[in-house]
């Protein structure tokens, strides 16, 4: 099947007109080498045949600076190594928007390749005045031109007759357009050529959008602005954190109640801890993500959609900037402090790519909610309940110092990270605030659906590999039939802890610490009934259990131990379900592995530190 | 005078845009070209630093520093 390409500026509505060509029927990868989205999809008509439609990222010019513009450029020009270049392309403008658009469709001319021009948001252009005389600007650029509403697949079937004759052996010359030879290489001369077109073409001009002009006198307005900013941030954070947790509490539930189900069915032995600790405890650990996913894309989805995104990050330029972030990090970061997860799943809205690595590689450093059992533990037993000042409790303010102090090192570890490893010319803001629009639906759940299903696929076949791993070291081999210790000191998690034994001593920490650490990687949670098992502490529910395990490790542990295992897990990477995004999303284990090796020896300088400082000030 | 000393809600006509060569390139192809209107908008809190410029019937930001390579008349 042939091949037709995309091509068009960012916000021009493409991948809309791409959804209504395809109905929804995508593959979506990535372009080989680079972590570019690769969309590609099946337009049909009936009885009249089918194309393949491949959605170009959205960029201004050919000339390649960008992974993104490079993409675009070396697929149209067919030299991205394992890509086919595309038989013709379907340019895309947008109608309320042609002075600036139309400059892109020139330098597509250069290509000589068959071209229809497809003029987005024709609705919205006609309802602010636009007047085009279509014929003109068909004869003007040497191009059929196909008026469209991507949104309400207007102008759908009319767009895919033209692809298909384009890619007709006995029509395509007639689609090649007019020869602007060197007029298409140079900006100036394209938007002058554009002008000249656009005189001759236009009727009446599209007015200014009074709307989207009066929406932003408040939400860019210094004062105002910033408050629509905290509130947008407030409902995100909600969302993600608290929103999250009913679902998330249902889908856990459901998986320990097939966990028992099957395992009454199995009865117990080897295959009962395979199926249900390791296989549905796995597939478990994989799902129990999808309810902060799929809020918090459908929060970044809207704010998108409307246009409201590239707001929020003009607002929050200065102040991420100081550090060296993009202004679209602070999204991503945010999430971060409910889960890691969906957070490195959103910096897919920074373009830069030494942007982008430097939140990703910093957002686990966020106090993810993953923490607060841990915190809770450590800090009932080891911080006395005291009130230190106007009814403040102490375990309240060392709960805060440990968020505070996360937030901290994350914008000091990415102000050294853009100064050393991804140093370079400070990326330029150069930001095109779209017009406000109501999202669309289908788009947003289109999105969502994608985002769930990239997960599940990538980052969930990584995840649920692993548990089972974890699973196998925890469980095998077997505890001897007179085992005097808990059956996980038998294990191969047993032997890697007390191997590990010489290593984590100085940092305060037993062999014990070092077997819950195996099965903790699951989840940074798991830790707390990971040294419930090592200890061998058993309550009649989770918070009974979780209360005498406070108590036990109070009387074993010194202060100093508590508090560095405190501090570790400020730092620590102590998930691989994030290894596995950060593996999905940069295409390369490289940096998952990077981050696991930079987290891990932060946490032993801190926990160092933190268990050497008690121990002097007498808490050894 | 520069676009980036602009004040906010003023306008002018572009003469010349210019700067190392893949800002300049980025600029130009955002249609900050020569003859081209441009209008101060927006500003953002904290230092009116960056700046919100409608240009050729787009709503564009960009910080101060970089838009000082626009030359303005008004």
């Amino acid at each position: 099947m042939s091949l037709v390409a995309l091509a068009g500026n960012p916000n021009c509505g493409k991948t809309a007109l791409f959804n209504a060509m395809t109905g929804g029927r995508q593959k979506v990868g990535n372009y080989p080498g680079v972590t570019v989205e690769r969309k590609e999809g099946v337009a049909n008509l009936d009885n009249r045949g089918s194309i393949r439609v491949l959605d170009l990222p959205g960029t201004y010019s050919l000339s390649p600076r960008t992974p993104d513009e490079e993409v675009t450029h070396d697929v149209l020009f067919g030299k991205l190594a394992g890509e086919e270049a595309p038989q013709a392309i379907v340019a895309v403008a947008d109608a309320t928007n042609l002075e600036r658009s139309l400059g892109f469709v020139i330098e597509l001319t250069q290509l000589k390749k068959p071209i229809v021009l497809a003029l987005n948001m024709m609705d919205l252009a006609e309802k602010r005045g636009l007047k085009l005389d279509l014929k003109a600007l068909e004869r003007e650029l040497g191009m059929k031109v196909i008026p469209t509403v991507a949104v309400d697949g207007q102008g759908r079937e009319d767009l895919i007759e033209r692809s298909l004759e384009m890619l007709s052996q006995v029509d395509r010359s007639t689609f090649i357009p007019h020869d602007f030879s060197e007029e298409a290489k140079d900006v100036h001369a394209r938007f002058k050529r554009v002008d000249t077109i656009l005189k001759a073409s236009i009727q009446k001009q599209v007015a200014r959008s009074v709307i989207s002009e009066k929406i932003d006198h408040i939400v860019l307005h210094p004062f105002w602005g910033s408050l629509v900013l905290l509130v947008v941030l407030a409902l995100v954070f909600q969302a993600v954190f608290t929103w999250s947790a009913t679902p998330t509490e249902w889908i856990e539930g459901g998986v320990a109640w097939l966990g028992t189900q099957v395992g009454l069915f199995l009865g117990d032995g080897v295959l009962k801890s395979l199926v249900v600790d390791g296989i549905i405890a796995g597939v478990g650990g994989v799902v129990v993500f999808l309810p902060q996913i799929i809020l918090l894309f459908l929060f970044v989805l809207l704010l998108e959609d409307s246009g409201y995104m590239a707001r929020a990050a003009f607002l929050m330029d200065r102040v991420m900037g100081s550090v060296g972030l993009h202004g679209r990090a602070f999204i991503p970061l945010l999430s971060s402090f409910a889960c890691a997860i969906p957070g490195v799943m959103a910096t897919r809205t920074i373009e830069n790519r030494r942007d982008r690595l430097t939140t990703i590689l910093v957002a686990p450093l966020m106090t993810c909610s993953a923490r607060l059992p841990v915190y809770s533990l450590l800090i009932a037993a080891f911080i006395p309940n005291k009130s230190v000042f106007l009814g403040l409790g102490l375990q309240g303010l060392v709960l805060l110092s440990l968020y505070v102090f996360a937030v901290v090192t994350a914008l000091a570890v990415a102000y050294v990270f853009k100064r050393t490893l991804f140093k370079g010319e400070k990326p330029i803001l150069l930001l095109e605030l779209p017009t406000y629009k109501i999202p669309s639906w289908k788009s947003v759940l289109l999105g969502l659906r994608e985002r769930a299903g990239l997960f599940i696929k990538r980052a969930g076949t990584v995840i649920l590999s692993i548990t089972v791993i974890l699973w196998f070291l925890s469980s095998y081999p077997k505890a001897p039939v007179n085992a005097t210790q808990p059956a996980i000191d038998y294990s191969y998690a047993g032997k890697i802890g007390h191997a590990i034994e010489p290593l984590i001593q100085p940092i305060g920490f037993d062999w014990r610490v070092g077997i819950a650490f195996i099965p903790g990687f699951a989840a940074r949670e798991v830790m707390v009934s990971a040294l419930a098992t090592v200890y061998a502490v058993e309550g009649k529910d989770e918070e009974a259990t979780a209360q005498s395990l406070g108590d036990t490790l109070a009387k074993n542990w010194s202060l100093a131990t508590g508090l560095s295992l405190l501090a570790w897990y400020i730092l620590a990477p102590q998930c691989l379900s994030t290894l596995a995004v950060v593996r999905r999303e940069t295409n390369s284990w490289k940096w998952a592995l990077f981050m696991l090796v930079y987290m891990t020896a932060l946490a032993y300088l801190l926990s160092f530190v933190v268990y050497r400082v008690t121990i002097a000030l007498g808490g050894g | 005078m520069k676009l980036g000393e602009m004040k906010c809600g003023s306008a002018a006509k572009i003469i010349r845009t210019s700067g190392p060569e893949a800002l300049q390139t980025r600029l130009l192809e955002m249609g900050f070209v020569e003859g081209s209107l441009v209008e101060v908008l927006f500003e953002a809190p904290w230092g009116s630093d960056p700046i919100a410029v409608r240009v050729r019937g787009s709503l564009v930001a960009l910080r101060r520093n970089e838009a000082n390579w626009i030359e303005v008349e008004s």
